[in-house]
């Protein structure tokens, strides 16, 4: 009897891969909550680690029946240094005590511990929970109906093309097929003619000579008919078949406006920056390619860098819509719209220069609505609002689909305010 | 067999299959000198991410799907990442042939502890222990277990994961009250499973409407006959549930005795826990001191070996912070290992104690009927030897709750030798240790409620928490109102219901 001895290293390692799926699934709720959490304590440059989710230990328990404090009970213990039979001691206190105290030394075992579960997720699960349910709007229509580039995709054989796409695997086996379909009859009769012959052969007594030679010949002439079949002909060459199918575009820009005057403090910055930066993973998980343009203003408008973009700080008049022009030639120039998904997001204190905010409206509507997928505003004050956003209400109601707005007062509003900007509209079917 | 006439088999630590191979086979010749008695060997290698994977599913090779083993990973896996928690050396399955897993990390020497403690230890236990033979199928377990997989996998698709869920979650909890503790049950078996399943699905509906249809007779008036069902209180919940809940589909009891038989399986290893560890312990420790002796292994591999062996049966003192009650190991090893000293050089005071065997050269046979024929309790109430209790310096802390103090009950004398060996191996008995609840009544003719009864051992409670989710969870699988009754003889100490009717019941 000997043993038999496995490797099983090769063998897959997920097993657990469908219990963790199963766990996950049933704590959904709570592991989004965990990583809406996370969110506003996370740093901002941090795109692509996981996360460590928590979750309360009470709400996963698997009980089961056990005794709970009390009781008369007897523990054996190893160890003894200096106890003898009949010495007391106070009980411990919370009775919880493992050590010595007779009280709950299985008890504690209970899976009430009061600790959190934690475990990790992977840049994705923690991205798949964050965006779980929202949508990029107007993401398929710009898909379906405004793709202007083409791109060639295998589909199926054709029987006629140029020689660089000649299918050689197709064309030899159409070739067999048309040589053995052109050749069974012939075929049929050398088999019978050679079972003749062997039977003559084994019988040799009552062979025949003339026939056999006859036979002899009648197969060489056979064979020389099969042979002159054309091993190849026009008829059986195969071409790989390419379609056109529109490209649907896969790559997206995403415009951050800022006002960077003096009235926008270091906090309020910070907030506009985890709004951008919420965009901008969510459109990186949508789109192949998400480009990303800054630009500054103040009274007038700058394309900057990240850095100057966040951490600049100059002061000035406000004119917002010198960062909106400056928006819109930079679209005319670089992002053709039937190329680029474009995406404008705004943030401001809602400063603006009083008469400055119906040319705002002015620019957006006629001039970026049409070539935009989206625009979304949020506004971060805890003050009244003024007049751009009142004129920015009424962009709202012209562009339901397009143009959205927001209110943040504090860090914590940033997500749910991203949430209810891209969540999944059902009622617009 | 020449000593030393032989060269070592290895030198160094790296392990490959070959030596494996042949460290097996030298081990499988001493073993069979020493009359082990195993189950063909199954050994596989496998990784530390396996591992982990086999961990999860309560070691099993094959198991149905549940997220708490998804759970069980991804904390096995944080402490694991983190550092917290070493990986086992090995898992061993009862199964015919018996799989172990080694861990590819091993060195070559801990390869040789683990088949000598596993593939020869732990797997000889399962084979002769009367439990595993009475209560285990060694021979058909991967194939039910299979069954169940495919079985659980099909009801997901049929019927949904949350509705399987629901069933698997309540089941589990009531894991420990799906054994029967003294009747002995049928063995598994997976054949005949799949193929009384279907014929099982009718029985069942037909039994059970036999037992419904007594119920609402419009207005018959019979005199009260107060015959109770069931007759006799049940201590198989699941059984009980499996069999009467009025309103499950037959898919749900299957689930239901899925869960069961799986209990079942696993119920002997609950009750043999110090014995199996400390009959492979004992196994190890003296094959791997044969394969020494014979210069099989070096004094290198030797010195390895102990210091592993040293950390296994560490048994830190009640004073410790590392103490966490006693190591099955060190007492089961400690027992063992006695038994052979009693055999070979007993005292006076061993011959007084155990005078059946006490000087009888043959210890292999006293040891091999000492693992056939007793559970934790019964062979610690047989087998534990004034010398183990001394050298192990054992005491008994008495807690009633009647006092506020701990009292030291009895230690390591001569007085309290008797006394103390029989409260360790009361400390063992899964009887006291789980709560002992039995369906009591079931209002048949009435609103359908269950009642269960909870019959105190030395007046310890029941955990309020996690016994009022539990009767939520019975509550669901039963379909009606549950109530469970925690006596003392026939006095009512505490009720718990899932009705808020019942709820005052406590105060009357």
């Amino acid at each position: 009897m000997s043993s038999i001895i496995i490797d099983r290293r090769r063998n897959s390692k997920g097993k657990s891969t469908v219990n963790r799926e199963r766990f996950m699934r049933r704590y959904r709720r709570q592991i989004q909550k965990a990583v809406n959490d996370a969110v506003n304590s996370r740093s901002i440059t941090d795109t692509d680690s996981g996360e460590e989710i928590t979750i309360s230990r009470k709400s996963l328990s698997e009980p089961f029946f056990h005794h709970g404090e009390g009781g008369d009970r007897d523990q054996t213990h190893p160890g003894n240094k200096e106890f003898v039979t009949g010495d007391r001691f106070p009980k411990p206190k919370g009775g919880k005590g493992k050590g010595k105290g007779g009280g709950g030394g299985d008890a504690s075992d209970s899976g009430e511990g009061l600790d959190d579960f934690a475990f990790q997720i992977n840049r994705d699960e923690f991205l798949e929970y964050l965006f779980d349910d929202l949508e990029l709007p107007n993401m398929v229509r710009k898909e379906l109906k405004e793709s202007s580039e083409f791109a060639f995709r295998r589909g199926g054989f054709t029987s006629a093309g140029a020689p660089d796409r000649l299918n050689v695997i197709r064309s030899l086996r159409g070739a067999h097929a048309r040589r053995i379909a052109l050749s069974g009859k012939d075929r049929k009769e050398i088999r019978a003619l050679k079972r003749e012959l062997r039977e003559m052969e084994v019988s040799p007594d009552d062979t025949n000579e003339a026939r056999a030679e006859e036979i002899k010949l009648r197969i060489k002439e056979l064979n020389e008919k099969i042979k002159r079949l054309p091993f190849i002909d026009d008829f059986d060459l195969k071409f790989n078949n390419l379609i056109k199918v529109p490209l649907p575009s896969s790559s997206a820009v995403m415009f951050c406006v800022m006002d960077v005057s003096g009235s926008m403090t270091r906090d309020i910055k910070d907030m506009a920056k985890r709004f951008f930066f919420l965009l901008y993973m969510f459109l990186q998980r949508n789109y192949e390619k998400v480009e990303v343009v800054f630009i500054r203003h103040h009274a007038e408008a700058k394309e900057c860098d990240e850095h100057d973009f966040f951490y600049a700080r100059e002061t000035g008049g406000t004119v917002v819509s010198s960062a909106l022009t400056l928006a819109r030639d930079i679209i005319d120039e670089r992002y053709d719209p039937k190329k680029y998904n474009i995406y404008v997001a705004q943030a401001s204190d809602g400063d603006n220069w009083e008469a400055d905010s119906p040319k705002c409206s002015k620019v957006i509507s006629e001039d970026m609505m049409k070539n935009l997928a989206y625009y979304a505003y949020v506004e971060i004050t805890d003050r009244h609002h003024q007049n751009l956003w009142h004129e920015y209400k009424k962009l709202e109601q012209a562009h339901p689909d397009h143009f959205a707005m927001s209110h943040i007062k504090g860090p914590t509003d940033i997500y749910p305010v991203f949430r209810e900007l891209f969540e999944k509209k059902e009622a617009m079917a | 067999m020449t000593k030393s006439a032989k060269a070592p088999l290895f030198t160094g630590s790296e392990w490959n299959f070959g030596l494996i191979e042949s460290i097996d086979h030298e081990i499988a010749r001493i073993a069979k000198e020493f009359g082990l008695d195993t189950y063909p060997n199954q050994i596989e290698v496998i990784s530390s991410e396996q591992m982990l994977d086999a961990y999860a599913s309560v070691g099993m090779p094959l198991m149905y799907n549940h997220w708490s083993f998804g759970k069980q990973f991804l904390a096995n896996q944080g402490n694991y990442q983190r550092g917290q928690m070493g990986l086992a050396y090995e898992i061993v399955i009862n199964s015919n042939p018996c799989i172990s897993y080694l861990m590819e990390e091993n060195s070559m020497t801990m390869q040789t502890l683990v088949i000598a403690h596993a593939c020869y230890g732990h797997n000889s236990f399962f084979k002769g222990n009367y439990l595993f033979r009475a209560w285990t199928d060694a021979d058909s377990i991967i194939d039910y277990l299979m069954f169940a997989k495919n079985y659980i996998a099909q009801c997901e698709e049929k019927y949904g994961i949350d509705a399987v869920e629901e069933i698997l979650d309540a089941a589990h909890s009531l894991q420990s009250q799906g054994v029967n503790r003294y009747k002995r049950p049928v063995p598994l078996s997976a054949d005949e499973e799949k193929h009384r399943q279907k014929e099982r699905e009718e029985y069942i509906q037909r039994t059970l409407n036999d037992i419904w249809t007594t119920i609402p007779q419009k207005f018959r008036k019979e005199e009260k006959v107060e015959a109770r069902f069931p007759a006799d209180p049940e201590e198989n919940i699941l059984y009980f549930i499996e069999k009467h809940a009025p309103l499950l589909d037959t898919w749900q009891r299957e689930l239901i005795r899925i869960v069961r038989k799986m209990a079942q399986y696993f119920y002997p290893q609950k009750q043999t826990k110090v014995m199996n560890e400390g009959w492979a312990t004992f196994w190890h420790y003296t094959l791997m001191h044969e394969l020494h002796d014979r210069g099989i292994i070096t004094d290198g591999s030797m010195l390895e070996f102990l210091q592993s062996h040293t950390n296994v049966v560490f048994q830190p003192e009640f004073d410790d912070p590392r103490y966490s009650g006693l190591n099955p190991y060190t007492l089961g090893f400690n027992i063992f290992t006695d038994i052979k000293r009693i055999c070979l050089d007993p005292t006076d005071e061993d011959k007084r104690w155990f005078p059946d065997f006490a000087g009888n050269q043959n210890w292999g046979e006293v040891l091999d009927y000492a693992m056939r024929n007793f559970k934790d309790e019964s062979f610690i109430l047989q087998y534990l030897s004034p010398k183990v209790m001394r050298d192990m310096r054992l005491f008994t802390i008495v807690s009633e709750e009647a006092n506020n103090y701990l009292e030291v009950g009895a230690i390591h004398n001569d007085e309290g030798f008797r006394q103390l060996r029989q409260n360790l191996a009361a400390q063992y008995n899964l009887g006291n240790l789980e709560p002992n609840i039995q369906v009591y009544s079931v209002d048949a003719k009435g609103d359908r409620s269950m009642t269960l009864r909870h019959y105190r051992h030395k007046n310890c409670p029941l955990d309020n928490g996690s016994t009022n989710e539990i009767l939520g969870h019975i509550q669901s699988l039963w379909g009606f109102d549950v109530r469970l009754e925690s006596v003392d003889g026939e006095q009512v100490l505490e009720t718990y219901s899932t009705s808020a009717k019942g709820g005052d019941s406590e105060a009357a």
